[in-house]
């Protein structure tokens, strides 16, 4: 951790696949990371890349089969969370550990009251009383920024517009008061006035609470406005991770360059023409023993096509998985 | 409202597009959804006008509309001068091929049981008298200006990547060499590095082709690169219009404002400086729009006037159109 403190959670060299009638897909490869209480780390990449597959395996939360997690250890605090018995895991979800998925809709049960499935977690979690269930979700419904709490508690998901929606999903995952929020795209599927809001809130909230947060996204803009650190995911890899300012400033991946490149900016002057990353995401499919990127990299080396780079600090906070070295603009020795 | 110099290839005057809502046991009608209520623009020809707005504001809605897939309630579309909203059967049906439309899900737009070369050649079929031979080398043509491999024509659309079948969309709707196309969305379901090849390919057609792009779109910085002047959209109405440098340089609608500094910037530094105008609430529904402005449900600078009075659009010079009482009694005042 760059400022010491101690993390809350710890992930070393985790692998998921998924065993198929066509082989086996390697989802997640050797990723590794950890987040200290209150701090909020971004995670981009495109579809495919492996982000919310990383984040859904910490918590068990693939089927399995046809998921596997083959190799890795997930610390929460200093519990082994593959060790983990599944009742122990089922308080650990949606207790200490929150979730926001990304389409609100699909999310909460359209038969149940909004009310219903905030008191549920509290009830089960908390061991509360109907009553004190009842004041407790209330409070939530105000904390997350919903007008005349009381009544809106008797509504139904269907009865809230979007942005509403995803305010009451952040309250349910907000419920228990959990140490760690996972938030996989909770914008995505919202107008930027909406989101604009959310993230608003999410900045607001996260001084209150104090609680760590993974934010899933592929939104560069929102990243840079909110993220501590940043993990730049690609092929199922971490391809670098930063501090915020270092990513945006002094990018080392040649795939985190192009992004930030292909990029139109609301400011600044207008390009001809935008730059591109040629070709398509990789296929999972193949063992990785080659660099994901080497397919579409402008800076590819015969050595990317036969080994895969590992993880090198470029500083203290930043590290990257390339061997091609953006200071000096050849190999890395 | 009318345009600068230059022909203008799309007029739309006063489109209204309202659909009726249906209730209780007798189905009577009992509201209107008013999608689309009073749109006036011109598109010019080789320009491409964007169209923004968040979710329900009617810019889809406008899109097909324009393109007769729906029956406008009112209102006048001229295509080089033809008025489309009074044609029907096969006279509107004459006017299709210089009209076409590229759709936001290019998963959904193709028939999963066609070959990409049958899908592609659709269109040729219904409208050009070719043979099958000659068929056949405008389909491998239409994939070589797309950028497709020509040999892929046997294949079908889930054999594709999504940037693949965008481009397959693509080469559909230039078939019948259209003037005007109208671009729902085009690449909000493609990933980041897939959206720049889109986006570049839409504008070197444009170039070769000299096509005509509405470009309907929710992401404010991709408009800013595509077009040329651009249409910002609030629950069924313009309220700005302007070429895109003057919209995004000096936006003068406050919900244009609001709706631009919105956008996250992807830049660490600047985002945090930045000062956010938050609108508050959400956009009212469209069944039953605010008195007044239609914006004066959020509006940050909202007077009594707009509550009880509809803006109308004014004209502030160089293309700038905006609809707003405040802009209107800034002019006033300045007089």
């Amino acid at each position: 951790m760059p400022d010491g403190s101690e993390p809350i959670l710890d992930v070393k060299d985790l692998k998921t696949v998924f065993r198929t009638r066509d082989g086996t897909v390697h989802a997640v490869n050797s990723v590794s990371f950890s987040i200290a209480p209150g701090e909020l780390v971004g995670v981009v990449g495109e579809s495919g890349s492996g982000k919310s597959v990383t984040m859904m395996s910490l918590m068990g939360l693939l089927p399995m089969p046809p998921a596997e997690i083959v190799s890795g250890e997930i610390l929460y605090g200093s519990e082994d969370v593959r060790a983990m018995s599944p009742k122990r895991l089922r308080r650990l979800r949606g207790g200490d550990v929150g979730f926001v998925f990304q389409d609100p809709m699909t999310s909460l049960n359209p038969v149940f009251t909004v009310g219903y499935q905030l008191i549920e977690p509290l009830r089960i979690h908390m061991g509360l009383s109907k009553a004190a269930a009842k004041d407790r979700a209330r409070e939530l419904l105000e904390l997350v920024g919903i007008p005349d709490a009381a009544q809106r508690l008797n509504t139904y998901p269907h009865q809230f517009s979007g942005g509403m929606r995803q305010r009451v999903m952040i309250a349910v995952a907000l419920a228990c008061d959990p140490k760690v929020l996972i938030a996989d795209e909770p914008t995505t599927a919202l107008d930027v006035t909406i989101q604009a809001q959310i993230l608003e809130l999410i900045k607001d909230l996260r001084q209150k609470l104090d609680m760590a947060i993974i934010w899933i996204t592929h939104d560069l803009g929102v990243i840079a406005e909110i993220a501590d650190r940043v993990m730049v995911m690609y092929g199922g890899q971490i391809v670098e991770h930063a501090g915020v300012k270092d990513l945006f400033h002094t990018p080392q991946h040649p795939y985190t360059r192009a992004l930030l490149e292909t990029l139109p900016r609301l400011d600044g002057t207008r390009v001809d023409k935008l730059n591109s990353i040629d070709g398509q995401p990789p296929s999972l499919g193949a063992h990785p023993t080659f660099c994901p990127f080497s397919a579409r990299c402008p800076k590819v080396m015969p050595r990317c096509r036969q080994e895969n780079p590992q993880r090198r600090d470029v500083s203290p906070t930043h590290d990257v998985a390339c061997f091609w070295d953006a200071t000096t603009g050849g190999a890395h020795a | 409202m009318l345009d600068g110099p230059g022909p203008a290839l799309v007029e739309v005057r006063d489109l209204k597009m309202h659909f009726p809502v249906y209730s209780g046991v007798l189905r009577r009608q009992t509201g209107t959804v008013k999608a689309v209520d009073g749109l006036s623009f011109d598109i010019l020809e080789g320009e491409t006008l964007g169209l923004v707005g968040e979710s329900g504001c009617g810019k889809s809605t406008a899109g097909r509309a324009i393109l007769r897939l729906y029956e406008p309630t009112s209102g006048q579309i001229r295509i080089s001068g033809v008025d489309l909203a009074k044609r029907s059967g096969r006279s509107l049906r004459e006017m299709r091929p210089q009209m076409q439309m590229i759709f936001q899900d290019p998963q959904a737009c193709l028939n999963p049981r066609m070959t990409v070369g049958s899908i592609i050649a659709e269109p040729l079929q219904e409208h050009a008298r070719l043979s099958a031979t000659e068929t056949r080398e405008k389909v491998a043509e239409l994939m070589d200006a797309v950028g497709l491999n020509r040999a892929f024509a046997n294949r079908y659309p889930h054999e594709f990547s999504g940037g693949q079948r965008q481009r397959i969309g693509i080469a559909r709707a230039l078939a019948l060499n259209p003037k005007f196309i109208v671009c729902d969305e085009p690449i909000a379901a493609l990933d980041v590095s897939i959206q720049a090849q889109v986006v570049n390919l839409l504008e070197d057609l444009q170039a070769r082709f000299g096509l005509t792009y509405l470009f309907i779109s929710h992401d404010l910085s991709m408009v800013r690169h595509l077009a040329t002047r651009v249409a910002v959209m609030y629950l069924g109405k313009i309220v700005e219009l302007a070429p895109a440098d003057a919209l995004y340089g000096a936006p003068r609608h406050p919900y244009t404002q609001a709706l631009l500094s919105a956008v996250p910037n992807p830049d660490p530094t600047q985002a945090k400086a930045g000062a956010r105008i938050l609108l508050e609430g959400d956009v009212p529904s469209p069944a039953n729009p605010p008195e007044g402005c239609n914006f004066c449900t959020r509006c940050p600078k909202v007077m009594d006037l707009c509550r009880t009075q509809e803006p109308q659009t004014r004209d502030l010079g160089n293309g700038h159109f905006v609809a707003c009482h405040i802009v209107e009694e800034g002019a006033a005042s300045k007089e």
